[in-house]
């Protein structure tokens, strides 16, 4: 796989695509003796929204994992920033700048939506424990100040009508809208999003599209995303991965990936 | 200027003057709060004063002149009024816009006033401008105030509101003289602002209000209720809305209360609780509602709660009215009344926002009798009062203590009231309009050289008590095939006391029976389906519902009982009716942008269903167009049940 030196492009709606932040070296990842990934490489670069596309069982959650740390592949590497990224864990993936959401939401249902959205900016409080329990002075400062950014994200959001609502009372549309809210409160600069339109009606995929490129145009966020509608990815994204059986069998642009006969055949079947 | 030590209003000839007024009298009591980031903003009078000086500066050097028309669109917010006020002080007339009117209505009306510059509140009113302004001619340059998704528009001709505001700072030594001289130069009859009306029939005509109208208004109205700085009041009904200009500038600006404007249209009910404004407005429809969620929710309260609330309620009927107009009650019931404030009327009103209202008034629309007696029986001073745009709101209104679910009060100070013969009510205040923009046709229809103005509305003035009570629009007041007198809203008001009833559209003029179309509440039947186990998958399906038409049938029939039991209206009483398979709408064009039904529109949209109302058909087939949010169109299709309702027979009395 060619390796592009760095450069800046523009895209047609006037976004600015950077270099690459992270790339995927010969990846593999095996299950005992089930190859999950089998040899992948790609980059997601600055700025793009970058999708993972597939069938059914195609190792794109695998994939995702890989990405946010929780899998180790038994072969290849992961580059992020420039530099070859060791086996970490997930807190340390996470205070690197990586936010991600779930394809079965993953909240704390008893808890409101500005709880769990504060939940998001954990890693960015630094005061000891002892201290927030004493709460006043530095704590209390060190939370007001988060507070602030995720009343900004619920702003951006339009969730403010259900901010002090515990999360198990709200419809699955905007359960999904609050997960994204709690990875948008850590500021990542790289987002995952896995199946953020699974399960919705249509009006609830055009709203959560509008938000997704909406949170990649005001605050440059670099987003990977997994999804199942195929309508969706060619419209949000700028480069598309197509995974079919672990492989990697395309990879660029909506219309490049559009008319690659692999592709259709991936997905349309083929006569043996 | 003004003096300062002058009376109040002599000598305050503008809104801006009022401003200056308050930053001089109270300047550190807050002017302006909005909730934003989950925190309530605060803006003093003379914070206000300084950021309508910024914003008018930036306009002056966009090159506003004196005279020019600024169209206004967004949702209550203090930047928004601020605008108003800015347009104002730089000579120009301030045009506010319904923010939920789809381009296609918002064309006609920039074209109409022929407004040069537009403040719109997000990207969505820019776009929907933007849409239309190859036909703008007029039209020059575009304020935006929340910057969110603009980042990549042409900025040629659009400005972000703060940025305007920086550009005035900037250029405040140059150019405060200009300012100085435009705002000394507002007389008091100089325009103060331009509303268009909604229009139940044709074209919106652009309403010309002076100075001398809001003000004059706004002074009187605040005298009556004895408003006074320490007030609050929560803006959240359209800006283009009469009353709102009135309640949140004109009363306002003279005593110099708090405006306080929500997060959100969907965070309204949990402001309006963390606020508890002292004077309130609002429109029957939102009443109802919250009665309707009250009870909705009662239902599912435990055993011992249900009856202390019956028990209490029950009590409060009987003595809340008489105590809240401080009539002779018994000892004994003052202090079970007293009880019951601290059980159950305290935290009711609290959790509806209610608990410090001292005034509040509903208008619009005639508000259920039962629906009026609950909130005056928990002790909220609600009111009633009646007017329209082209009177600056107030024609009649109820004082203190003379309070009644079925009249609109006495002619407001300083107004006075004339019945025609053909019963239609005239009236003639400092607060009449000016004339309608470019329309000098109308205005004089309308508005007669002594200054009469024909409200368009049927009443009389009650013997006695001298209250004016309103029977129905004087247009749609008609006769029946037979000569019988034809009111289709007062018995459309009826049905629309039902919790169950949002909307009804009664036909009839010129024919042998009255036959209706009726809207489910879908809150209210959707709750009661859910309690019943009645599954349903959407609003048409559930409209159609064979336990739903009889529901439906028993209030019309309960209806036309009461309707037989008027001798002059016994004729008005239902026959046949169909439940609309949907919800009437102002952007299909059968409501106003206040919700007032569109009579002949519907006919015409409607009429294979009103020709099957009348032709005896058990159902009927239909296609019927829709306009979506987002503007698209698309059609809905379904076969609506027609039923009879038993009539009560009036024997006789249709001959005379």
């Amino acid at each position: 796989m060619t390796t592009t030196a760095p450069e800046t492009t523009t895209t047609a709606d006037g976004r600015t695509i950077g270099p690459v932040v992270m790339e995927m070296k010969n990846i593999t990842l095996r299950f005992g003796g089930v190859a999950a990934i089998t040899d992948i490489s790609f980059d997601i670069r600055e700025g793009e929204i970058r999708a993972i596309i597939g069938p059914n069982g195609a190792g794109k959650s695998s994939m995702l994992n890989v990405i946010s740390g929780f899998y180790t592949p038994q072969e290849g590497e992961v580059w992020y920033k420039g530099a070859p990224r060791p086996p970490m864990k997930p807190y340390e993936v996470a205070r690197q700048g990586i936010a991600r959401t779930f394809q079965n939401i993953a909240l704390f249902e008893g808890m409101t939506v500005l709880d769990n959205v504060m939940t998001g900016r954990l890693t960015h409080m630094h005061t000891p424990i002892w201290r927030q329990a004493i709460w006043k002075g530095r704590a209390e400062q060190e939370e007001i100040a988060n507070r602030e950014v995720c009343e900004k994200v619920i702003d951006f959001l339009e969730i403010q009508h259900i901010r002090k609502t515990p999360v198990a009372r709200l419809p699955y549309g905007l359960k999904k809208r609050v997960e994204l809210a709690r990875a948008l409160a850590a500021e990542p600069s790289l987002l995952l999003l896995d199946e953020p339109m699974a399960g919705m009606n249509v009006e609830e995929k055009e709203d959560m599209s509008r938000f997704i490129l909406d949170v990649n145009d005001e605050f440059g966020t670099t987003i990977a995303l997994i999804e199942h509608d195929m309508g969706v990815v060619m419209d949000l994204s700028d480069r598309v991965v197509v995974m079919d059986y672990g492989k990697k069998i395309g990879d660029g642009t909506p219309d490049e990936v559009r008319n690659n006969q692999d592709v259709i055949d991936a997905y349309l079947g083929v006569e043996h | 200027m003004a003096d300062a030590t002058v009376g109040a209003g002599d000598g305050h000839l503008s809104v801006p003057a009022l401003l200056h007024h308050n930053a001089t009298r109270h300047g550190d009591k807050a002017a302006y709060r909005e909730k934003e980031y989950g925190v309530w903003q605060n803006w003093t009078w003379a914070q206000t004063e300084k950021e309508v000086e910024a914003l008018a500066l930036g306009l002056i050097n966009l090159g506003v002149n004196k005279g020019d028309f600024i169209a206004i669109i967004g949702r209550n917010r203090p930047y928004l009024y601020w605008a108003m006020v800015a347009a104002q002080s730089v000579g120009a007339v301030p045009v506010p816009l319904y923010q939920d009117a789809v381009a296609e209505e918002m064309a006609y009306v920039l074209d109409h006033c022929g407004a040069r510059f537009v403040v719109a509140g997000d990207q969505e009113q820019v776009d929907k401008v933007l849409e239309i302004q190859d036909r703008l001619s007029n039209l020059e340059h575009m304020i935006y105030l929340d910057p969110r998704g603009m980042r990549k528009y042409d900025h040629s001709r659009l400005h972000e509101y703060s940025h305007v505001q920086e550009q005035g700072r900037a250029a405040r030594d140059e150019l405060t003289p200009e300012l100085e001289r435009r705002r000394s130069a507002l007389g008091y009859d100089d325009t103060c602002v331009m509303l268009y009306t909604s229009g139940t029939t044709g074209k919106p005509k652009g309403v010309v209000l002076s100075n001398r109208n809001i003000i004059e208004t706004a002074k009187a109205s605040s005298e009556f209720d004895h408003l006074r700085a320490g007030d609050e009041v929560l803006a959240y009904l359209p800006m283009a809305w009469v009353g709102d200009f009135i309640f949140s500038i004109g009363q306002a600006y003279w005593t110099g209360f708090c405006v306080n404007c929500p997060e959100s249209p969907d965070t309204m009910m949990t402001d309006l609780k963390e606020i508890g404004p002292t004077y309130y407005f609002a429109p029957p429809r939102i009443f109802e509602t919250q009665l309707t969620s009250v009870m909705i929710r009662m239902e599912d309260a435990g055993k011992f709660k249900q009856w202390l609330f019956r028990h209490f309620m029950a009590h409060a009927r009987k003595v809340g009215p008489a105590i809240l107009d401080g009539k002779p009650v018994g000892i004994w019931d003052r202090f079970k009344y007293a009880l019951g404030e601290v059980a159950i009327y305290g935290p009711l009103k609290n959790t509806l926002g209610f608990g410090r209202v001292r005034v509040g008034y509903t208008a619009g629309e005639a508000i259920g009798p039962e629906i009026f007696d609950f909130y005056r029986s928990l002790g909220i001073n609600l009111k009633q009062l009646y007017g329209q745009t082209e009177a600056s709101v107030f024609i009649t209104q109820q004082p203190d203590g003379e309070v009644r679910s079925d009249t609109v009060g006495v002619p407001s100070p300083g107004v006075e009231i004339r019945i025609a013969e053909n019963g239609e009510v005239f009236y003639r205040s400092a607060g009449t309009f000016v004339e309608y923009y470019k329309n000098p046709e109308s205005t004089a229809d309308t508005k007669d050289p002594e200054g009469w103005v024909a409200t368009g509305d049927a009443g009389f003035i009650e013997e006695g008590s001298g209250h004016l009570r309103i029977i129905d629009r004087a247009k749609d007041v008609g006769q029946m095939a037979d000569g019988r007198l034809f009111a289709p809203k007062y018995v459309e008001n009826k049905l629309k006391f039902f919790p169950n009833i949002l909307e009804a559209v009664v036909f009839g003029a010129d024919r042998e029976t009255c036959t209706a179309f009726i809207n489910i509440d879908l809150t209210a039947v959707g709750n009661w389906a859910e309690r019943n186990n009645i599954a349903y998958a959407s609003y048409q399906e559930l409209a159609g519902h064979p336990r739903v038409l009889e529901t439906i049938q028993a209030h019309v029939e309960e209806v036309n009982a009461s309707v037989a039991e008027d001798d002059m209206l016994s004729g008005c009483q239902i026959h046949r009716f169909l439940v609309l398979h949907k919800e009437l709408d102002a952007d299909d064009g059968e409501l106003t942008r206040t919700r007032k039904v569109r009579r002949k529109i519907i006919a015409e949209k409607f009429d294979d269903l009103v020709t099957a109302l009348y032709d005896g058909s058990d159902s009927i087939y239909t296609e019927t167009e829709v306009t979506y949010e987002d503007g698209r169109k698309g059609k809905i299709r379904a076969t609506l049940e027609i039923r009879d309702a038993k009539v009560v027979p009036t024997a006789g009395k249709a001959a005379a």
